[in-house]
Formats: structure tokens, sequence, C-alpha cells
């Protein structure tokens, strides 16, 4: 495992910069947040995406992700976090085609709800103010929320998901240098 | 009333820094400490300080016993509080202490072994004088005496017994070893758990309890199969290259305790061992850990568990001078309101046992 | 990779001023401190447990060239782990390595085998010579 390409310049300052962004889009479901940080990561990482790795990932939080070898060896020097062999055993995942079913991620328990996985999510678009109707903690009344490039029935494993509540998985969409998230907390209806 | 309004004191405590600050540097005419005499001169000091804090940094060591006045709880308290602060990059490969380069080895089973015995820096055969020469600042002391190094190997005095098949052998094993950092100690501890909590427990707890077992507080007898200290390399695999490289050398002591076993239903007569190993140079809290790793394997080697050092629940939760630190200390906190709820009822029990009497 | 981690920056600068000058690099890591847990073995040879942490810094650097290095050095000191990282990627280039062998790595292998071999001496000084050996058995 090696890497050519750096991570973040300013690792301290940059990985606050975007949790503050994340808690930011996690805290207000379907805005969008831009990150804009110097990061070059490799293909076919988007900087967003890249970003939120490198944040929250570490030598405790196993990684699973299908961006190939070269992007799964740069977060492994840069992040330092292991490599989950299959989707059941990650705490993040980062899917760059269609993602694993969210019914087949770690979910936590009643007791324990935050034992559960990230999917941080590459997508071809995010707008604010077409699209679903998202609704729940964190919005007033509605937020419309525009997302190209997801896969079929994303929709329907969705409100499986929601219905679960506490436990559950949070979903981080990426395009670009935007990001915006869906916490399991949130309902998504067609427009 | 419920609750007494608790603010202010801000000022108070600012000025208490400001006093600490001042008495910490004492009589500005005195020089001052450098870190560099604190690693140098208080080296014992330093050793003590990262076995505790359970952080091997020479230089980290001497600025928190600096920060500390000497106060070596506290430095080992300020040294975990900055451990915190740092990511973990890996875990180094277990070191290698048959490899050690020693400065010091003795054994008190065979006179004569192989590499013989080594003195090395101890204060052992010392006559305990104070020395008044120490009193005024003098010359450095000539350099030590030399002679020819020879190239013999220092073999365990475990293995010597082993090869006879008189010593149980250890179990063989690479597994992942507990963590007692990242997952709160659970009873049963195995003995890797254990010699983690041990290694940095408090060295007069240790020492006391080792004490016991030796006066007859369970059934030790405990003979010195081996010390060594010396310099130890160390070695990690980054995973970016996949092949150990050597990041350094940390001096360590170990113990060996040989401890003689009755045998039981399924095994034979034979001895065992406990185990010590230190950062630095610390003998005495070595064989105190030795003595209670012996005493802690009691329940495997199937011997009845009566005495405290015994306990496993006892010695773990209880070694750690940080957390019992924490604990002992925090009762100098304001408890204002449970103590009033105290006094109503002492008052009240109070009198009603007059009027009782009265009547 | 481990003289470099044994010696101090200090010297390693003495020694960089006797040779080549190193190519321009590229920082892709650190040099960042963190820990390493130094593991032990239950009775000196049986399972491994976790013995304590010590600190360590790390580096990692691409040369003009392509060339990767990385340096692990035990203790706080950036600039050791930078240079360490950079000379373990210039070690790389068959042109500079015969030359940065010379200059750096085996004067400060030399110097800590003879502070090694100074310590050997003392404590073989201190070793006790039992002179009733043979009858006393």
């Amino acid at each position: 495992m090696s890497t050519t390409l750096a991570g973040f310049a300013d690792p301290v300052l940059e990985a606050q910069r975007c949790f503050r962004a994340l808690l930011e889009a996690m805290s207000r479901p379907g805005r969008v947040q831009r990150l804009a940080t110097g990061l070059e990561p490799p293909s076919p990482l988007s900087q967003a995406a890249a970003a939120v790795l490198l944040t929250l990932a570490d030598s405790d939080t196993p990684v699973w992700t299908d961006a190939g070898a070269g992007a799964a060896d740069w977060l492994r020097f840069h992040a330092g976090c292991p490599l989950a062999a299959a989707p059941e055993g990650a705490t993040f995942l980062l899917a760059c085609a269609a993602p694993p079913p969210l019914a087949a991620l770690q979910a936590g328990t009643e007791e324990e709800p935050h034992r559960s996985a990230t999917l941080v999510l590459q997508v071809a678009e995010l707008r604010e103010g077409a699209g679903w109707r998202l609704t729940g903690p964190g919005i007033e009344s509605v937020h419309r929320l525009l997302v190209k490039g997801l896969p079929d029935g994303f929709l329907a494993a969705w409100t499986a998901n929601h219905a679960r509540f506490p436990r559950g998985v949070d979903v981080v969409l990426c395009a670009g240098d935007r990001l915006a998230a869906l916490p399991r907390s949130t309902r998504i209806e067609e427009p | 009333m419920a609750y007494v309004a608790v603010k202010g004191g801000e000022q108070a405590i600012e000025n208490a820094h400001a006093w600490l600050a001042e008495v910490r540097r004492g009589d500005p005419a005195v020089p001052e400490l450098s870190l560099a005499q604190i690693e140098q001169q208080m080296s014992l000091a330093v050793d003590r300080v990262m076995a505790e804090g359970s952080c091997y940094d020479r230089g980290l060591a001497a600025l928190a016993v600096k920060q500390a006045r000497g106060d070596l709880i506290e430095a080992a308290f300020l040294l975990r509080a900055y451990r915190t602060t740092l990511p973990r990059f890996g875990a180094s490969l277990p070191v290698d202490t048959g490899a050690m380069r020693v400065r010091r080895r003795i054994s008190a089973t065979y006179k004569d072994l192989p590499g013989g015995q080594v003195l090395g820096p101890t204060f052992d055969y010392t006559h305990r004088l104070l020395d008044f020469a120490l009193a005024a600042e003098g010359e450095p002391p000539p350099p030590a005496p030399e002679a020819p190094a020879e190239e013999t190997a220092m073999p365990r005095v475990t293995g010597i017994l082993a090869q006879e098949g008189l010593m149980a052998p250890e179990a063989q094993s690479d597994a992942e070893p507990g963590d007692l950092t990242r997952q709160p100690l659970a009873f049963p501890a195995d003995r890797s758990l254990r010699l983690q909590a041990l290694a940095r427990g408090d060295e007069g707890f240790l020492l006391a309890l080792g004490y016991s077992t030796q006066r007859g507080y369970g059934n030790a007898h405990p003979f010195v199969g081996e010390i060594r200290m010396g310099e130890v390399s160390v070695e990690l695999v980054p995973p970016e290259l996949g092949f150990p490289i050597e990041i350094g050398e940390i001096t360590v002591t170990e113990c060996q305790m040989v401890n003689q076993f009755a045998g039981s239903k399924t095994e034979p007569p034979q001895f065992t061992r406990g185990y010590g190993l230190v950062f630095g140079q610390g003998e005495r809290k070595a064989m105190a850990m030795a003595l209670v790793d012996r005493s802690l394997r009691s329940a495997e080697l199937g011997e009845e568990a009566t005495a405290p050092a015994q306990q496993q629940e006892f010695v773990l939760y209880h070694c750690d001078n940080v957390e019992a630190t924490g604990f002992v200390e925090h009762l100098k906190l304001p408890h204002y309101v449970d103590f009033q709820s105290e006094l109503e009822k002492v008052r009240q029990m109070r009198a009603t046992a007059m009027r009782e009497a009265a009547e | 990779m481990g003289v470099l981690a044994r010696a101090s920056a200090a010297e390693i600068a003495e020694r960089l001023g006797q040779a080549p000058p190193l190519p321009q690099h590229q920082r892709l890591r650190g040099p960042e401190t963190g820990l390493a847990m130094v593991r032990g073995r239950q009775g000196g040879d049986g399972a491994p447990f976790n013995l304590g942490e010590m600190t360590v810094t790390r580096c990692s650097v691409r040369l003009a060239d392509g060339l990767v290095g990385h340096a692990y050095v035990a203790g706080r000191d950036k600039q050791q782990a930078e240079w360490a990282a950079v000379l373990d990627a210039a070690l790389q280039n068959p042109a500079l390595r015969p030359a940065l062998l010379e200059a750096v790595i085996e004067p400060l292998a030399t110097a800590q085998a003879e502070r090694a071999q100074r310590d050997a001496r003392k404590a073989a000084a201190t070793r006790v010579q039992f002179f009733t050996m043979a009858t006393m058995r």
C-alpha cells in the first residue's frame, strides 16, 4: 500500500472545517454545503467525499469502498483506517457506484443506535429548491433537494431505513465539492 | 434548603495559580532547573513517570516532573492527559527482551550462568549513608571503568529451566491482546490485560501487595530467576510499507520470578513464572509486578485464592494511581448540598435519641 | 532506517553538511507526532500484551523524480522525521545511494555502535568474577 498523492495540506484546520460543514449538513438535512478544500484526491473520488472520509475515518473505523485500489490505498494512508472486506463490517462506506443495500449495513441496536454505519454516496448532482420533499427533525417545514445519479430503488430502501429509527444508517450525498446529509430521522417524499 | 448558589472563586483560582507558579519556581536567586537536568539527574523519577503515565518520552516526563513540582503521581496524571491528545499510529511488534543490550542482569537462582552476573548501575551494594560530597557542587565523577565486552549470549534463566522440563511453558500465541485504554476492564481479565494494568500501576501499591504475598497473604515461594535492564529495539510495521522497521530504542526492566508449583490434577509439579516488565529503570516495580502477576494466576493454576493479591478485581481496580487519585481527591470538591442533608439527618437522629433517653 | 531513528536531528544535520545536497521534496503526510503502543510478551516469550505507549513522529515525502520515502522515528522531533523520510526516498535512487550511505548513514551507524560498545564495556566491568566457582560446585 502506498500513494503518491498528498492529503489535507493542513490536517487539523481542514478537518475542522469539514467537520463543521458536516455538522451543519446533518443538523439541516437536505441543505447543500460547499466544501472548499485544496484537496486533490485520486480518481474517482470527489473532493467532498474524500474530505468527509479524511475527517471522519481513523484507525478505529473500518472503511469499505468500491472506489478501487488506488483510492483505497490513499484513504488508508492518510486516514489510517483499516479496510473492511465486507460492507457489514464497515463503520464508513464510500460508494461511487450502486451502494450495497442499506439493510445490510450496521444499523446499531436499540440500546446503542450510534453503533451504526454512515454511507458516503457519490452522486452526479445536488441542487436545492427542487426534487424531493424532505421533512423531519432539523427542518422547519419542508426542504426540497434534487439528487441526480442515485441508484434505482434508493427511495424504497430509504423509507425502510427511516422506519427502523432509532436504528438505521445515515447517508452523506456528495457531488464535486458539495455535500448534503440524510440522517435516518429524515422523511423523503417524491415531488 | 436544596441548593447553595456556588459562583465566584474565579479570581481566587487565578491568584492561586499565580502563587503556585511562584512557589514552583522557588527563590529566583536559585538557578532554575532545566528539563535536561531533570532528565539526566532525576532519571529514575522520569522513568517512574513514564511507567505510570504509560507513555515513553523522557522529555515529556521531565516536563511533567517540573510542572508537578516533583509530585510524581501528579506528573503521571499530566502525561496521561497529554497522551490523549495524540493519535495512535499503531502497535509495535512485541519487544524481544532476550535480545536486550543489557546494562544489568542478575540471577538469584544460578550463580554461574551463561553471560554471568552483571551488576550495572545499581544502588544494591551502596551503604545507604548520606554522601555529603554530593551536597557540594564539584567536578563530575571520573568515567566508570571499562572491561573487554565478550559477545556471550545471555539466555533467559527460564529457558534453562524449560530445557529440563521444569518450567511451565508460556502459551505460544500471537493473538491480538486486549487494550484497557480502548475497552473498559471486564472480569475475569485475561493475563495480557492484567499485565497491561500492572505495568502502568502504582509502584507503591504493587510493592505493598507483592510484600504481602511474601509475608503469608497468598502461598508464594518466589525466587528471582532473573532481572535484566537495558535497551531493546522497538519495531513496527507501517501499513504503507508492509515490513517491520526499527523506530528507536527504549530502556526497560524485566523481572522473571520463579515460583514453586505443587502441581494440580492436570499439571505435574514444576516451576511457574511471574512476570514484570516496565518502562525505564524500575527494578523494584518490575519485581513487585512479577510477584503480583504470579499471585493473580492462582485461578488458572487451580490454587485457592484467599489473599488480597490473588483477587483480580481488588488489585486491578485499585492499582492505577491516576484513577485512585481522582476518586480520593474529588472528596475535597464542594459537597455542600450532600452534606446539608447529612447534617439534617444527624440532627434528627440525635433529637430522637435524646428524647428517647429522657423518657 | 534504524540508524536514522536512533540519531538526533542535530547529528543528522551535521552529517548532511558533509553530503551532496538532498533533492527537493514534497510532503505527502506529516511530519506529525502520535503514539505507538509498545508490546511485550507474557513471561518474555509468550503471548503479546500492551506494555504502554511511546511517542512517535512520522513523515512521508515524494521527491521530484517520484520516489516516495517514509519514516517513523521515536520521539517528537519533526525535523528528524522529515530528514529520515527524505533520506529514505533518496537512498532508493542508485545514483545518490553510495554517497549518502558513505556521508550520512555509515558515520552515524559507527558512532551508535561505539556508544553501544562503551555501555557494553562498562557493563562488563561490573560483571562478578566468582573466583571460588570451581570448588563451590
